[in-house]
């Protein structure tokens, strides 16, 4: 009866099919992400169902600790994060997933060497142990580090002691086979180690360059390029587990750590291909961040009033949402300049949502679902584009690089990223600080066109003055 | 113990499954990208199975002390993801699609 239990893990692992599949789907996702749950409860009971058959004793506070401490913390975490900074605990997640598989591929070795009168294997079980486990390391590690520093890219920087520091952006062309290097000498490690399995210069070796490796890996890449750093990583998070899943002969880890180390390598060329950049050039070409030029022109600033008449009588209205209404939260204010357009001047509004806009993609549309805009009214860049030569006033929010017409000129870091036409429309109001460079460094030549009116300040502070400055119409 | 049946066995689930995944996410509008992400990534904390089997595995053999504290972390940790994972992902879905379907 017992030899059945593992029919279990084949269980969890269609689910984890079925949720993966649902999960590409806008209708079916919720149901995905369900089943994707639902497989790993069936996969963490089939376990203990069976290390209580087969072994016949538990350690039951360690693991029942263990169980629900990361689930308070787990869900803690998920439930306090804040919009705006849901990029960042995907990233931290997922660093915590990729040290969990390097962890447990640790802890596996490490029973021969604490513990003497553990036999060691011999053979073929024993090299594919130490491939595994160091592959396990290499790719853990290095996963864990790139999140953290990756999370610490999309925050800005890090606050210690009530200092600002912000996140570098580093990365010379020499650093490219410095990374080939450290690659290498892992991997010769691990051979070595088969020779040597109990030699913990070696092991401490392996970690070490391989949590190094994921930081040079990380370090050069601008925070514009975050979301598809994270997704590569998210796929290393399953390569890792699925190497773990080869030590202790585990099919469900190999199953599901493959699955996800190749689902997510697809939607990393898929994220790449909605910037319209390779996955190389986000990797090895150190682009946006560290170099950004000075402003030399200058430009004067308008005011919500002047504002508030030029919407009144427009027919049409198309909102450019950017990060900047994500670090203001002004999605609210929005919505409600929205419907006071609608209300009061009959006019129609819709929102323009590029594909990388903001910190991630989809992020524009779950700060406006939040705020009750109704989703049929977020339109995706390449639909709504042809409208804006009929549009009478764009308002772009906090948005720049992806309505930046050098863009289209060919040259320079923008060149070929596909943008939203807002220069096409009559007049385009521009919220934004000032006029300072996007990520990518390039100055914006809308901002200095004629028929662009500035609004200089926070966002939300600025659409609350506009709805003020409506209402009073 | 690991045979050579077994570990061909393993190499073919390997990667008959990375085919499946390169398979399975075709065509995802961009709404989707970082719940899909995100979602993926709770999955790949499956190696709270492998800490679950390590933290036990240390209390049979009594003296493996510090491999028992390791397979704890990673216990804890991958919970975190879990857990955490499905939730952030929940709420996000719950933002973008469940007013879909309302509207």
């Amino acid at each position: 009866m017992e030899e059945w239990i593992p029919l279990g893990y084949l269980l969890s692992a269609a689910l984890f099919i079925f949720g993966l599949k649902k999960l590409g789907h806008p209708r079916t996702a919720p149901l995905g992400n369900q089943y994707g749950a639902m497989g790993m409860l069936v996969a963490v009971i089939t376990t203990v169902v069976d290390m209580q058959l087969s072994t016949g004793g538990m350690n039951w506070e360690l693991i029942i600790a263990g169980l629900v401490v990361g689930s308070i913390i787990g869900i803690i975490m998920a439930v306090k994060v804040e919009m705006t900074g849901m990029p960042e605990l995907v990233a931290l997640f997922n660093g915590f997933g990729g040290a969990a598989s390097a962890l447990v591929a640790l802890s596996e070795t490490w029973k021969y060497i604490e513990d003497p009168t553990l036999t060691l294997p011999t053979g073929l079980t024993l090299q594919v142990i130490v491939v595994a486990a160091g592959l396990s390391a290499l790719v853990g590690w290095m996963t864990l580090t790139g999140s953290l520093l990756a999370m610490f890219k999309l925050k800005g920087g890090v606050e210690i002691l009530g200092k600002w520091f912000s996140t570098p952006t580093w990365g010379p062309s020499w650093l490219n086979p410095v990374k080939v290097l450290l690659t290498i000498s892992v991997l010769a490690l691990i051979v070595m180690s088969i020779n040597d399995p109990t030699n913990t210069d070696y092991l401490w070796a392996i970690i070490g360059i391989s949590c190094l490796l994921g930081i040079v890996l990380v370090l050069p890449i601008g925070g514009a390029d975050m979301p598809v750093v994270v997704s590569l990583l998210n796929s290393l998070s399953g390569i890792a587990a699925a190497f773990t899943g080869f030590i202790i002969s585990n099919p469900v880890l190999i199953v599901a750590g493959s699955l996800v180390g190749a689902s997510g390598l697809i939607l990393t060329f898929i994220m790449c291909k909605a910037m319209n950049r390779t996955l190389p050039d986000v990797l090895f070409k150190s682009f946006g961040g560290s170099t950004k030029e000075t402003v030399t022109r200058t430009k004067v600033g308008s005011d919500p009033d002047e504002v508030a008449m030029m919407v009144d009588g427009a027919q049409k209205v198309i909102i450019v949402p950017g990060y900047g209404m994500a670090v203001s939260q002004c999605q609210h204010q929005v919505k409600e300049f929205g419907d006071l357009l609608e209300e009061k001047f009959d006019t129609e509004v819709k929102y323009a949502i590029h594909p990388v806009a903001g910190r991630m993609p989809g992020h524009m549309n779950v700060l406006l679902a939040e705020a009750n805009v109704p989703y049929e009214k977020l339109i995706e860049m390449d639909e709504i584009n042809p409208e804006f030569p009929e549009c009478d006033v764009a308002v772009v929010i906090g948005a720049n690089d992806t309505c930046n017409p050098a863009a289209r000129s060919g040259e320079g870091p923008l060149a070929g990223m596909p943008i939203i036409d807002a220069d096409q429309a009559r007049t385009v109001v521009i919220i934004k600080r000032s006029l300072s460079v996007g990520y990518a460094g390039v100055d914006n030549d809308l901002f200095y066109e004629d028929k662009t009116m500035m609004l200089f300040g926070d966002g939300k502070a600025m659409m609350t003055g506009l709805n003020n400055a409506i209402k009073e119409i | 113990m690991i045979t050579e049946t077994s570990l061909i066995a393993n190499l073919t689930l390997f990667m008959l499954a990375i085919f499946l995944g390169f398979e399975l996410i075709t065509k995802v509008p961009a709404t989707l990208h970082t719940p899909l992400m995100s979602g993926a990534n709770a999955i790949s904390g499956i190696s709270v199975v492998g800490a679950l089997l390590g933290a036990n595995v240390a209390y049979e053999g009594g003296q493996t002390a510090v491999s028992g504290i390791l397979a704890f972390v990673a216990l804890v940790l991958a919970m975190i993801n879990v857990v955490g994972g499905f939730a952030v992902t929940n709420r996000m879905l719950n933002m973008i699609a469940g007013k879909n379907r309302r509207a």
